[in-house]
């Protein structure tokens, strides 16, 4: 009876390590280049969160998450820091939480570029498009193998698994919101006599937002799951936590670490979930009409009648 | 009236390799043909247009027929296959790039079917959005855009976003966009059609009023034909990419000149289109005395006139024979005359009628210019057109 392990003639593995070698000791100049960035960001960003007192820092969080959400939102992000205080594990989160925001720095900065030019070429998106694909299917946890080969293991190389795995939701966000972008308008837009880059810039752009912003907040969840799944090749955060908890056999550690996890990633959710709706357009209106500012802005003498001939037959 | 616009020979053939269509067309084979043949679908074949300066140039057809494609041509939103197309003697399909968005920018502009608004602008912001692309100071563009808004009775909505607006309000802002710009050509894709019934009657007519002091030459799509006719000085409907009748309203109801054409006609309402120059014969001189004199028209009584040329009385057909034989005028003519304009409509002509009684046509003046009898007044309401009377059906869009 022929056994499978008979086949097993194809040393695939070889010849990956052998490729895997040959690129990481000739093109070590281009890994360092790409770390370089990236270490600098990243100890900026954590050297910020972690000098930062715990009082200041709330009420940052708050108050961006007022701006860029709502009230109750602030509200909730209050409670969410407050609690992974009192866990006693205010440090690494805001490790996982600089970790986060600088993965959303690179991913925006390659992302963005990236998925513009997806949707005005579809040339480029049919390279983009199967790259992707395997970006997504692949597990966060495939990741790690090449990038620790490549960049080796701790903090850095971990941010490096996190930008990679992040990016994909935001440049095939950008890529659909700016192709979704209702046809009829884009020809208005080229009826009146819009170059390509008004055309973006005045038309495409602004309309896709809603779109790219609901790909941001599938970026920053993906960031978030990733900045757990590196604690294994040695980045520290929360992940590390439930690592060493795991370890040791302590299920408190674990479990305070996962608690945290989730805290974070439900405050971060909610507020670039509303950052996505499409709300936002009529704030400016909302507020103008509430101060009666609109008739000041429209410059129209008081004591006209307010109904046109048209406002009433409309 | 000088030509603003001037189609000649407009091919359009959606492929990017259109030599065989165009080579079928050239055989004379027709869309259906080609399509068959070469999987290509024929937009426009071979259509010559020309738009006179300031006219409402109506473009009517059915769905399929190539009106859009027609309209999106003009102004290269659709790339023609072949032929020319001339603004003010320029030929547009020639223009590169940079004069094309000129030509966008300044000199066309274009109301789209479902208005096409910035939904993330506020009106005013949409109504300058042309010039904004033509790169004018905001200051300048803020205050063209305020005045536009208040010729189309918007003013007070400047600072209001798309999705406050109604339907109607919406196809307004459209218009100001348009309008904001001071192109000479305005294309209305089909501007009305998504609006309900009464706001587009209502849009109509406040087009109508615009172009009296406006005087655009404005090329308007649609697919009914109550508008083309409520709307334009000249019509030209469209079938399978070619144009099969162009002229006045008037002109095409009542000589449709084949079966498809008068399927259109026959649900017109004629007593609103027609006027009475349409039914009127011109009265021949029948006799005179001193500064009156007297016409009539064949089977008709006649009117006394003044030397000035308008009606003083009418003279029945009884005393019409007394006064062709000397009789006194001035005796037989009766003071209870009727008389209406020669543009006033069909419907206005019938309101007026008094039993058989003839009423005299004058022109803009008051002058005497021809008679019209009640009976015609009625024959011509209740006419159907000559060619047939099928409606339009799958059979005669593809005949």
């Amino acid at each position: 009876m022929l056994e499978a392990d008979d086949l097993a003639i194809f040393p695939v593995d070889v010849w990956i390590s052998d490729a895997v070698q040959w690129v990481a000791l000739n093109l070590r100049p281009l890994f360092i280049a790409i770390k370089w960035p990236i270490e600098n960001l990243l100890t900026f960003i954590d050297g910020i969160m972690h000098a930062t007192p715990f009082p200041v820092m709330v009420l940052v969080m708050a108050l961006l998450a007022y701006v860029l959400a709502n009230r109750n939102i602030a509200i909730f992000t209050v409670i969410v820091l407050v609690l992974i205080a009192a866990m006693g594990v205010w440090d690494p989160a805001m490790t996982t939480l600089a970790l986060i925001s600088t993965a959303i720095f690179f991913c925006a900065v390659i992302g963005l570029p990236i998925g513009i030019w997806s949707a005005r070429s579809d040339r480029v998106w049919n390279i983009v498009r199967p790259v992707l694909d395997v970006m997504q299917t692949t597990p966060t946890f495939v990741y790690l193998v090449p990038v620790v080969m490549l960049f080796g293991v701790g903090t850095v190389p971990g941010e490096v698994a996190v930008v990679i795995a992040a990016a994909p939701p935001l440049i095939r966000f950008t890529n659909l919101g700016i192709r979704m972008v209702d046809h009829e308008i884009v020809e208005a837009g080229m009826a009146f006599g819009a170059n390509r880059r008004q055309l973006l810039w005045e038309i495409q752009i602004p309309m896709a937002i809603p779109t790219i912003l609901g790909g941001l907040n599938q970026t920053v969840l993906t960031a978030m799951v990733m900045s757990v799944v590196v604690a294994m090749i040695g980045a520290e955060g929360l992940g590390l936590i439930v690592l060493q908890g795991i370890g040791r056999l302590d299920v408190g550690r674990a479990a305070i670490g996962g608690i945290a996890i989730v805290l974070l990633a439900m405050m971060l959710d909610r507020i670039t979930q509303k950052m996505a709706e499409p709300k936002r357009a009529s704030a400016r209106s909302r507020w103008l009409a509430a101060f009666n500012l609109d008739r000041i802005f429209s410059r129209r003498d008081e004591g006209e009648p307010v109904a046109t001939q048209s406002g009433s037959n409309a | 009236m000088t030509e603003r616009l001037q189609i000649e020979n407009l091919y359009k053939i959606f492929s990017n390799q259109p030599q065989p269509a165009m080579d079928l067309l050239a055989r004379g084979a027709d869309k259906d043909e080609v399509q068959a043949e070469t999987g290509m679908v024929v937009g426009l074949n071979n259509v010559s247009l020309t738009v006179p300066t300031g006219a409402m140039y109506m473009i009517m057809g059915l769905s399929g027929s190539g009106k859009s494609t027609l309209a999106r041509c003009v102004n290269r939103l659709n790339e023609p296959t072949a032929g020319r197309i001339l603004l003010d003697g320029e030929d547009i399909v020639a223009l590169n790039d940079h004069d094309l968005r000129e030509v966008r920018r300044t000199r066309i502009s274009m109301v789209f079917q479902h208005f096409a608004l910035l939904p993330n602008r506020t009106v005013i912001e949409n109504v300058e959005f042309g010039l904004k692309l033509r790169g004018l100071a905001v200051k300048k563009r803020r205050s063209r855009a305020e005045d536009v808004l208040s010729i189309v009775g918007l003013d007070r909505w400047g600072y209001h976003f798309p999705h406050e607006l109604s339907g109607g309000m919406r196809q307004r802002v459209g218009l100001a966009r348009a309008l904001a710009t001071d192109a000479d050509v305005l294309v209305m894709d089909e501007a009305f059609s998504a609006l309900d019934p009464l706001i587009r009657t209502e849009m109509q007519d406040e087009l109508l009023r615009l172009q009296r002091s406006l005087k655009k030459t404005i090329l308007f799509i649609t697919h009914d034909f109550q508008e083309a006719l409520k709307l334009g000085n000249v019509i030209a409907i469209m079938a399978d990419g070619k144009v099969m009748r162009e002229g006045t309203p008037q002109s095409i109801v009542s000589e449709p000149g084949s079966d498809y054409v008068a399927a259109f006609t026959n649900d017109v309402d004629r007593s609103r289109l027609f006027d009475a120059a349409s039914v009127m014969q011109a009265g021949a001189p029948v006799a005179s005395a001193g500064r009156v004199k007297v016409v009539a028209g064949e089977g008709t009584g006649g009117f006394a006139l003044n030397d000035e040329g308008r009606v003083v009385g009418r003279i029945d057909a009884a005393s019409l024979d007394r006064a062709r034989s000397g009789g006194n005028i001035d005796a037989e003519a009766q003071s209870d005359f009727l008389s209406v304009r020669r543009d006033s409509k069909l419907l206005d002509v019938a309101r007026m009628c008094r039993g058989t009684q003839d009423l005299a046509v004058t022109d803009e003046d008051g002058r005497f210019v021809g008679i019209v009898s009640p009976s015609k007044v009625l024959a011509a309401i209740s006419a159907t057109s000559q060619a047939g009377s099928k409606r339009p059906t799958e059979e005669t869009l593809h005949a």
